[in-house]
């Protein structure tokens, strides 16, 4: 079928068969790589993306349901900063060496950016709840809480300033 | 996945129409069906959008029922403040669903119709005696479950949403797979205007009642009332998780731990 949606601001036009999900929509069709899969039982969540601000895994929507939607993908964080820089939850995720191979990276970053969009403190039991869709097979986590933690600290600080 | 014709129906009548070919299914937040898709465990010719249409969508009490509709999602149910002043327990276990993105797409029509074992919401709707709402009729919750995956719902037929009666109080405990978030066990009681009612999901084949505890609690409404009390092991699940005389044990647990809540 005929698709609009604006993905990272863009407005975009394209045909894709009715069955094609929406990450390999993204991945296949726009050339959009950044957002990755990693299971076949949407559970691991290495394909999150945002469709209308809303955390979602890819791999487990249609391209067709996201017709009219905005889809916000890891490519297209940075710019929502409105500069060329690192978003603010990037950055933490590099300052804290919360990756290690970074597969599972893009997944926990655009998770991690919903969540932190309403939750400027949270504890580390909070952002455990909050990555419960999301499996990382190397840093055992700690590394990635603590990322997630100041990365949000960093974007509502950049808020007040 | 299999090739297949998306439709996205603009409103109920156009859905009926479409679903009534052969070969058409409803497409919630997909996060059941899509899976099932994928690992081409099942193949449909037409996949038809209820996601989006409005006469699904919104939640509203009146009258000492709260009302959800079927395209709601789990985490709309979660954070509604009309659910929290109403049946809070309800929203409580929304938002134990899965996980956060699960809980973005996955929708209460989509989990009733799939009639998984192990899903939560059809505790709630047992335990609470709630009324399931389609574009033909209303299914008392009693009638509803019919097994492993089968419901009264007759093909082609749209849940539209679901009557929840309002109770005096109310509480769910799971004791969750770590690894899909599902019920191992998970226990719905609700002290209601006609007596308490509790309902086990994740044990067996469908969900189901324990009278030997509504009959306990309509008793006394307290932890203690429970005491001792369980279901015997023959019939329920047994995997890799925990085998059926653990189940059993777990129904006795959770229920205890879902009067607290009920009382908290
Ligand atoms: C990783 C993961 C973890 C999960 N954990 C849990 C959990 O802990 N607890 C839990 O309860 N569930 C869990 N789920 C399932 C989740 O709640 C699903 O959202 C739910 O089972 C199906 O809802 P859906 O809206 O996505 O429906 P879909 O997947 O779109 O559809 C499911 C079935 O319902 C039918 N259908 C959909 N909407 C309607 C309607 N309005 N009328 C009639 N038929 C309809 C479809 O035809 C299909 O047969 C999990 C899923 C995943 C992927
Ligand atoms: S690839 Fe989507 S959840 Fe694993
Ligand atoms: S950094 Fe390798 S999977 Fe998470």
């Amino acid at each position: 079928m005929d698709l609009m949606l604006e993905v990272n601001g863009q407005t975009v036009r394209a045909s894709a068969p009715d069955e094609t999900l929406l990450v390999d929509f993204l991945r296949d069709t726009l050339g959009l790589t950044g957002t990755h899969v990693g299971c076949d039982t949407s559970q691991c969540g290495a394909c999150v993306v945002h469709v209308d601000g809303r955390a979602v895994k890819s791999c487990t929507m249609l391209a067709a349901s996201a017709d009219g939607s905005r889809v916000l993908t890891i490519e297209g964080l940075a710019a929502t900063t409105g500069g060329n820089d690192l978003h603010p939850m990037q950055r933490a995720f590099h300052e804290n060496h919360g990756l290690q191979c970074g597969f599972c990276t893009p997944g926990m970053v655009m998770t991690a950016v919903a969540y932190a969009a309403d939750h400027a403190a949270p504890d580390e039991a909070d952002v455990r709840a909050a990555l419960e869709g999301n499996l990382c097979r190397c840093t055992g986590y700690q590394n990635i809480v603590a990322s997630v933690i100041a990365g949000a600290a960093a974007m509502h600080a950049g808020k007040e300033a | 996945m299999q090739p297949f014709t998306f439709r996205r129906p603009a409103d109920l009548s156009e859905a009926s129409a479409l679903l009534a070919a052969e070969g058409a299914v409803a497409l919630g937040g997909g996060m059941s069906l899509l899976p099932v898709l994928k690992q081409r465990l099942a193949a449909h010719a037409m996949l038809v959008d209820l996601s989006r249409l409005p006469p699904l969508q919104g939640i509203s009490a009146t009258d000492g029922v709260l009302y959800v509709g079927a395209g709601t999602t789990h985490a709309d149910v979660a954070a509604s403040p009309v659910v929290a002043g109403t049946i809070p327990a309800l929203a409580a276990l929304a938002g134990g669903i899965g996980d956060p993105q699960v809980r973005n797409r996955g929708t209460l029509g989509g989990v009733l119709a799939n009639a998984d074992p192990a899903a939560d919401y059809p505790a709630a709707v047992l335990a609470l005696g709630a009324e399931v709402v389609t574009d033909r009729r209303a299914i008392p919750a009693d009638a509803f479950f019919r097994g492993l995956f089968l419901t009264a719902l007759e093909p082609g037929e749209i849940i539209t949403g679901v009557r929840f009666p309002v109770p005096a109080a109310a509480g769910y405990a799971k004791f969750r797979s770590p690894a899909s978030r599902y019920a191992i066990v998970g226990v719905f009681v609700a002290r209601g205007a006609g007596g308490v009612r509790v309902a086990v999901t994740g044990a067996a084949s469908s969900v189901f009642r324990v009278p030997q505890m509504e009959r306990a609690l309509d008793a006394a409404f307290t932890r203690d009332a429970l005491a001792g009390l369980t279901v015997p092991p023959e019939g329920l699940n047994g995997d890799i998780h925990a085998e059926p005389s653990f189940r059993a044990h777990l129904v006795g647990v959770m229920a205890r731990r879902a009067v607290a809540a009920a009382l908290a």
